[in-house]
């Protein structure tokens, strides 16, 4: 399938220009009139973070005209061994400053608007309705879901890409030619079900793999060359190193795109992905306790005073960065398949930890279900330990 | 008959860290069974009440099963089977 292009050639290129887009100018696909396309185009990409980085500096160094960036967090240090749009120095500042300047930097034709506001039901279809096309390098369900039927009901195409550890997944969705997202997949994983990166890890490098596809299809789409990935999920193995395709069909029940939708306005995306699971949710009400009653309870029990089990259900990888002192490893999977139950002690009172609080929260609803009815789990997790209780120690 | 099944990384855990797995069944219904007969647990992750979960795609080659007949998609000789979850990471 081939589409025409999605936008209009602007009137002229600048000696400069030429000059600059020269290799693009001799390939006959482009030529004057595809540059002078992008020249036109306006590309928004949510997200200057993983995905973000190589897309945002890939579509500047192409010249694609306008570049928008949705963005409101800060450069943090452990955002810097995949986010290459920003540097050492930039540690502290906001991502989308950065990330500007960094465009800028690549390419100074490029105009930069920055949205600095996290995108919600709110605000993004008046931020979408300045663009034509939308790039996706968000890292959750309920931003995802939201883009998608922005993108739909706006009737722009989105250029979708995720990744997780040594895999990722890339496509173009667009419901006036193709599938949606919601096609592919028609709800999100309850909470807790599908790790994050910040939990599961990801190859930094396989940033650059995903987003340079999602770079490739948004040029194919606003010149209108080639055939793009609608209707195709391209999965990319790097370990393997293949790259797999399979179909993905309109799905005429689709809730937004399909016959009959139900979905015609946007929605509560928060509420639909949901943060926390209900049960985990009803577990953690009146049995969470936070990282300074667990100090006073570890200094009684040094003391003989006091008697309990402290459990991280981490990954052992995440254990060796940096542990509380006194807890031992029992990872989220062995509860939720059960093998850890048989061998909690009876006798004592367990207490759980995590992270930051979400996954001590699920292993509380298993356990509390398997009749250990006075167990606990830490707010906060260890990140909040290392703030409060031992700030020597280092986070991640 | 036996046939490949692609596990992705989040459900590894429950083949040892195995990717690609055999799986008897002349229909998706029953590599499902036998998967779960091989790697108890997985299969929960897979299904629910209503069948299939929604955020679980599995392919027979590069076919979705939700397009074909479901669980009940019949399984060929030289078929392989890929499951796929979403993930979210960016
Ligand atoms: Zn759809």
């Amino acid at each position: 399938m081939s589409l025409p292009p999605l936008v209009e050639p602007a009137t002229e290129l600048s000696v400069d220009e030429v000059r600059r887009y020269s290799r693009h100018l001799i390939i006959p696909d482009v030529g004057m009139s595809g540059q002078k396309r992008l020249k036109n185009a306006k590309v928004l990409c949510v997200g200057a973070g993983g995905l973000g980085s190589p897309a945002l500096m890939y579509l500047a160094a192409a010249g694609v005209g306008t570049l928008g960036i949705v963005e409101f967090d800060t450069v943090d240090e452990s955002n810097l061994q995949r986010q290459i749009i920003h540097g050492q120095k930039d540690i502290g500042r906001s991502k989308a400053e950065s990330a500007r300047d960094s465009v800028l930097e690549i390419n100074p034709y490029v105009t930069v608007q920055l949205h600095e506001v996290r995108l919600d039901s709110t605000n993004v279809m008046e931020i979408f309705a300045d663009y034509d096309l939308i790039v996706d390098g968000t890292d959750n369900f309920a931003t995802r879901y939201l883009v998608n039927d922005a993108c739909v009901l706006l009737k722009k195409p989105y250029v979708w890409g995720s990744i997780y550890r040594f895999d990722g997944q890339a496509s173009v969705f667009w419901a006036e030619h193709g599938p949606c997202y919601r096609c592919l997949y028609p709800e999100p994983p309850p909470p807790g079900m599908v790790p994050s990166c910040a939990e599961g890890g990801v190859l930094g490098v396989l940033c650059a793999s995903i987003g340079s596809i999602q770079v490739t299809e948004a040029i194919k789409l606003l010149a209108g060359i080639g055939d793009p990935l609608v209707g195709r999920l391209m999965v990319y193995d790097a370990l393997e190193m293949t790259y797999r395709q399979v179909k993905i069909h309109k799905d005429p029940n689709c809730a937004v795109c399909g016959v009959n939708p139900t979905v015609t306005e946007l929605i509560d995306y928060e509420a639909f992905c949901g943060s926390i699971s209900d049960s985990a949710a009803e577990a953690a009400k009146d049995s969470t306790i936070s990282v300074r009653d667990l100090k006073s309870m570890l200094d009684a029990r040094d003391r003989g005073e006091d008697d309990f089990i402290l459990i991280d259900v981490r990954e052992p990888g995440e254990f060796e960065i940096v542990a509380i002192p006194g807890a031992i490893l029992i990872p989220k999977g062995e509860f939720l398949d059960g093998s850890a139950l048989s061998g909690l002690p009876t006798d004592k009172r367990i207490v759980l930890h995590c992270k930051v609080g979400g996954r001590s929260a699920e292993v509380l609803a298993v356990v509390k279900g398997a009749g250990f009815s006075d167990a606990v789990h830490v707010g906060g997790g260890v990140l909040a330990w290392v703030t409060q209780i031992e700030p020597e120690k280092p986070t991640y | 008959m036996t046939i490949e099944v692609r596990i992705p990384t989040i459900l590894r855990p429950y083949t040892a860290g195995e990717k690609l797995v055999s799986a008897k069944g002349a229909t998706l219904q029953e590599v499902l069974n036998d998967l779960e007969l091989n790697y108890p647990g997985m299969g929960e992750r897979l299904i629910d009440e209503s069948g299939l979960r929604r955020f679980i795609n599995i392919y027979i080659n590069d076919e979705d099963v939700r397009f074909l007949a479901g669980l009940q998609s019949a399984i060929g000789e030289n078929d392989s089977i890929t499951i796929l979850p979403a993930v979210a990471g960016g």
